[in-house]
């Protein structure tokens, strides 16, 4: 018999990612209860002022996507890291910049996804422009597969460590920050009524460019951490 | 070319012509550093706008451009660690990282020093500055991620993959930083836009930034020759080395 | 030493901290050989191993695989290395019969039904079992279908025996040679007797 192709790999590999979650639930709702959370604390840090809170929503909803989506990185690969299949993994027979990209996709549906769809309901909440609701839309499904990416390299750098999780964050926010101005501001544009196509391009262009490089950073760095 | 590259990449020969050099490089540094701030403190004239407290530029201007310079030499290494696998690169590039995030802080402080006469604060969310802070927690990543690991050969690695992805990310956040900036803070005159500089100032300041790079290899070497020493101790030259002194 | 071994080892060193584990060791192996790799507790044997699947680095010498070095084969020596090691590698959230398949999937399936190799195994009634109700001694048996399910060449296995009772060790044992009939090789640790007849076995000893 042959081996699969790149594609085939590629879909097993996702689809086996996400059978596990469905059998293990818990990891599901975790970061998109914490968005929500963390959104929900504002009105009572800042008191319930429709006006500041239309005003800051944009910031407010990413930066609790920013920590919802760091929060779950650790998942990527944690338990195939522990059971032992990770090694598995680097030693098929297919590229594992391929494989990386597969897990990371799934890793992306499982957690991005749901905060996508959970959004437009905060957003609604925070009373932010109706215009701008579009936006932020276009600026979590553009922005959040980047997150999972550029956060596969931390996490693959940082999984054989006892305390990685400090240092994770420390690795990869400062990384994160581009897509957070460039998507915050397109949102805050759009609810002002701006053209935002500049911000929409750069965001597009961000997911390109960690498409392309971010899945062979994490693949070198896996084989880094299992050495 | 190749073989000259392959002897100074030996640790051993390293450590030699290293140590050679320091006395030398420690004589360049005093007389850069002198001139450069006799140049800067005494000879060029005060500005016309910021009267005497610009001159804080001969530190911050060339600590800003330090910053910068360490993080992509450290990535160059980053790449001879992966391709080559050279232990000299793993030394220098981890020993580079705290000098690069101390010049990097020292940019931040005298940054911050000169916006108190200047804007009436310690700190203004300015492009440049934020951009250095971006630049210090990447480099405090680069530390950290080094000390997380036990083994040094790995974390050596591990640490040039990080480098790596940084320098690509530091164009980056910086573009992305100076867009924010001026979209948020419209269009305010950057300290450093003078349309021109004069010659008085900026002969002190080149001879500043040389005082600074030669005081990165002068430390660099240094501090990798001490790297070198804790990585090879089991090893025959510096047993050699232990017994001869 | 010949050359037209296998797998050779050549010059190989690896410390760790600042312990050598073991320098300059140079051997080869050939198809329908076995090498059993002994030595006390922290001696480096799965350091050795770990070297040979690829995964680590030797600090110092190479390993060639038909006369290639293995960093310039890289995904052409997966194709022909199977490891078992310490960690099953199987997920427990799913049935056996599933984890056979993704270990397809990753590598060169055997021409071998699922259904067979599980009976080889003593799994046969435990295809559609969550692996997370298996017991210690049934994981390491499905780990070890591992090493049936695809076409490869070298088997490199870390302690196989661990948890598994004398009867299926046996079995593996069966298995082992059948492999080496076919040309295959194995290189394995294990604290436990192994009784391979004749000059197929070699030993090495990394405490000595």
């Amino acid at each position: 018999m042959n081996r699969l192709s790149l594609t085939q790999a590629f879909i097993f590999l996702l689809r086996r990612d996400l059978t596990l979650v469905l059998r293990n639930r818990g990891e599901f709702a975790n970061p998109l209860l914490f968005f929500i959370l963390v959104i929900t604390l504002f009105p009572l840090a800042i008191g319930a002022i429709p006006e500041l809170l239309a005003r800051i929503a944009p910031g407010i909803i990413w930066v609790a996507a920013l920590l919802a989506a760091m929060l779950s990185l650790d998942s990527i690969f944690r338990s195939d890291f522990e059971d032992g299949s990770l090694e598995q993994l680097l030693l098929s027979a297919h590229p594992m910049a391929v494989l990386v990209l597969a897990k990371v996709c799934a890793h992306w549906l499982v957690t991005g996804l749901p905060l996508l769809i959970m959004a437009p309901i905060l957003a609604e909440m925070l009373g932010m422009a109706e215009e701008a609701q579009g936006i932020l839309f276009i600026t979590i499904l553009l922005g959040t597969p980047v997150l999972s990416l550029i956060g596969s390299i931390g996490v693959a750098l940082t999984i054989g460590l006892r305390k990685g999780g400090i240092i994770l964050s420390l690795l990869v926010l400062p990384l994160y920050v581009p897509v957070l101005i460039f998507a915050a501001s397109a949102i805050d544009g759009a609810s002002a009524g701006f053209e935002v196509t500049k911000q929409i391009n750069m965001l597009l262009a961000f997911l390109f460019l960690a498409l392309s490089l971010s899945p062979w950073a994490t693949a070198s760095a896996l084989r880094m951490s299992m050495s | 070319m190749f073989l000259w590259f392959h002897k100074l990449g030996s640790p051993p020969h390293f450590y030699r012509i290293a140590g050679r050099w320091i006395p030398w490089l420690l004589a360049i540094f005093a007389v850069l550093l002198l001139s450069g701030l006799y140049g800067g403190l005494f000879v060029a004239p005060p500005d016309y706008q910021q009267g005497e407290s610009y001159r804080i530029i001969f530190i911050h201007v060339p600590s800003a451009w330090m910053s910068l310079f360490i993080y992509v030499v450290m990535a160059f290494c980053g790449v001879v660690v992966l391709v080559w696998r050279m232990k000299l690169a793993e030394v220098v590039l981890i020993s580079s990282a705290p000098i690069g995030a101390s010049f990097t802080f020292l940019a931040l402080a005298t940054g911050s020093l000169w916006g108190k006469p200047m804007w009436g604060t310690w700190w203004v969310w300015d492009a440049r500055l934020t951009s250095e802070l971006i630049l210090l927690f990447l480099y405090l990543g680069v530390i950290g991620l080094h000390n997380a690991i036990d083994d040094k050969r790995i974390a050596s690695r591990a640490v040039a993959i990080l480098a790596i992805v940084g320098v690509v990310n530091i164009p980056i956040i910086h573009y992305s930083v100076e867009w924010w900036h001026s979209l948020h803070q419209g269009p305010t005159v950057t300290k450093f836009d003078k349309p021109s500089i004069h010659l008085s100032m900026l002969i002190p300041l080149l001879l500043m930034a040389l005082a600074f790079k030669v005081y990165y290899v002068l430390t660099l070497f240094q501090s990798s020759r001490a790297e070198l020493l804790k990585r090879e101790r089991n090893s025959k030259w510096v047993e050699e080395l232990s017994r001869g002194q | 030493m010949s050359d037209t071994a296998l797998l050779k080892i050549h010059d190989l060193s690896c410390i760790r901290d600042d312990r050598v584990l073991f320098e300059h060791l140079s051997l080869s192996v050939d198809g329908g050989q076995m090498l059993l790799v002994e030595g006390r507790n922290g001696s480096g044997k799965t350091s050795l191993l770990r070297i040979l699947t690829g995964l680590k680095l030797a600090d110092a010498g190479d390993i060639f695989w038909q006369g290639q070095s293995i960093t310039q084969l890289g995904a052409d020596y997966y194709e022909a290395v199977c490891y078992v090691g310490h960690h099953d590698g199987v997920k427990r959230e799913l049935t056996c019969l599933e984890n056979l398949r993704l270990v397809q999937a990753m590598g060169k399936p055997a021409a071998i039904e699922l259904d067979d190799a599980l009976e080889q195994v003593n799994l046969y009634r435990y295809g559609d079992t969550p692996v997370g109700n298996l017991s210690a001694g049934q994981k390491r048996r499905l780990a070890l279908a591992r090493l049936l399910v695809t076409e490869s060449k070298l088997w490199i296995l870390d302690e196989p025996f661990t948890s598994l009772d004398k009867k299926s060790m046996a079995n593996f044992q069966a298995l082992f040679e059948q492999h080496m009939a076919m040309q295959g090789l194995v290189v394995m640790t294990s604290h436990h007797d192994i009784v391979i007849p004749g000059p197929n076995l070699k030993r090495l000893d990394l405490s000595a």
